[in-house]
């Protein structure tokens, strides 16, 4: 599955299916710090992604000034 | 996993409420946290006007979006920082989501209204970027709300934004920063009425909102913020929070009921010494406010 990585931008061929949670571990992500769209689709993290999926890791944590 | 509410397949967990929603019952469960904010802290009156502080970002647009929704007569303002393509591409996604749903969006931009930009200041100040953009913030969203007469000015802070900033206060022990930490800012001589709807909704709560509301935002960090310690404190928390969910909510609800009740006096102090600047009359404890001394030495 194509798999892109937001801040900084980074694409990944990873081979599925995988689920969700199993893809994050793989990737070392912490679920808390991410969400994760496939096709436009947003999917919990018990979701199967087939070995077609295009997905996107979203990363959710903003800083700066509070 | 099945939403909590109709046994749908669910889009989204929320493992601090042990809960998943489906799209529409996550929304509505994003509007029952902020309605139980503003609520609980006491935070709006039907009929107040509100100046919604917006950055381009997720939270700042998901907050217009719910109060808005609400029912709540919420005006949005934006304040240019000057930063690269980062300000510009912000400011497009503040200006497009007030263009789509016709909500009126007040602009004030550094360079063009006070001679300065956020990089200038940093460049000729000791303060870090993140300090010389919070200053400016603070006082500007107070400035406008006044100016325009705004009952209350609404940020986006979320549970994640308050439990970090909890964690620096707390690590530092700093009695006035933990007394001015509360959800509601009451309203004083020279201050508008600050809130914070969306400290019950976490980041990755809000993220979702905007993805499944259609919401663009800007997902791309602040190039200035890379190494805020405020970022480093989220990380650490949500490694906490991977471990045992609800930990952040445990941190920042329990701070408010047990805690922060003794250190308000500490801020109550603080602004009851409180005088007029005498370059722009905002609140101060010198002779000229941060926000002047910032603008004279970085323009």
């Amino acid at each position: 599955m194509k798999i892109t990585l937001r801040n900084p931008k980074q694409e990944l061929d990873v081979r599925g299916p995988l689920t969700v949670v199993a893809l994050l571990q793989r990737l070392d992500l912490n679920p808390e710090s991410v969400l994760v769209i496939a096709g436009d689709e947003l999917v919990a993290r018990d979701a199967r992604l087939d070995d077609s999926a295009v997905v996107e890791i979203r990363p959710v944590i903003s800083g700066g000034a509070p | 996993m099945k939403c909590r509410v109709c046994r749908e397949p669910a889009v989204i967990d929320v493992r601090r409420h042990n809960a998943a929603f489906c799209p529409e019952h996550f929304v509505t469960h994003c509007r029952e946290q902020v309605r139980r904010s503003v609520h609980d802290h006491r935070m709006l009156e039907p009929g107040e006007r509100v100046l919604v502080a917006v950055s381009g970002g997720k939270d700042s647009l998901a907050l217009w979006d719910l109060l808005v929704d609400l029912g709540y007569h919420a005006d949005g303002f934006y304040l240019g920082l000057g930063i690269d393509r980062y300000s510009d591409e912000s400011v497009r996604f503040a200006r497009a989501f007030a263009r789509e749903r016709s909500l009126k969006l007040h602009e004030v931009d550094l360079r063009d209204d006070f001679g300065f930009d956020i990089p200038a200041a940093v460049a000729v100040t000791h303060r870090s970027p993140c300090g010389a953009c919070g200053l400016s913030k603070r006082h500007l969203f107070n400035a406008v709300a006044l100016e325009h007469g705004y009952d209350v000015v609404a940020t986006g802070h979320n549970l994640d934004d308050e439990a970090a900033v909890l964690l620096g206060n707390v690590l530092r022990w700093d009695a006035g920063y933990l007394g001015r930490q509360h959800p509601v800012l009451p309203a004083a001589e020279g201050f508008a009425r600050k809130v914070k709807p969306l400290v019950r909704l976490g980041e990755r709560e809000m993220a979702a909102y905007c993805v499944l509301r259609g919401i663009d935002y800007q997902v791309e960090e602040c190039p200035m913020a890379a190494g805020n310690k405020h970022l480093g404190y989220k990380e650490i928390l949500n490694a906490l929070e991977d471990r045992s969910p609800g930990s952040k909510a445990a941190f920042f609800f329990g701070f408010l009921e047990r805690a922060h009740p003794r250190f308000a006096a500490d801020a109550t102090h603080e602004r009851e010494a409180l005088g007029a600047c005498r370059e722009c009359g905002a609140p101060t404890t010198t002779d000229v406010c941060a926000f002047c001394k910032l603008r004279v030495r970085a323009s």
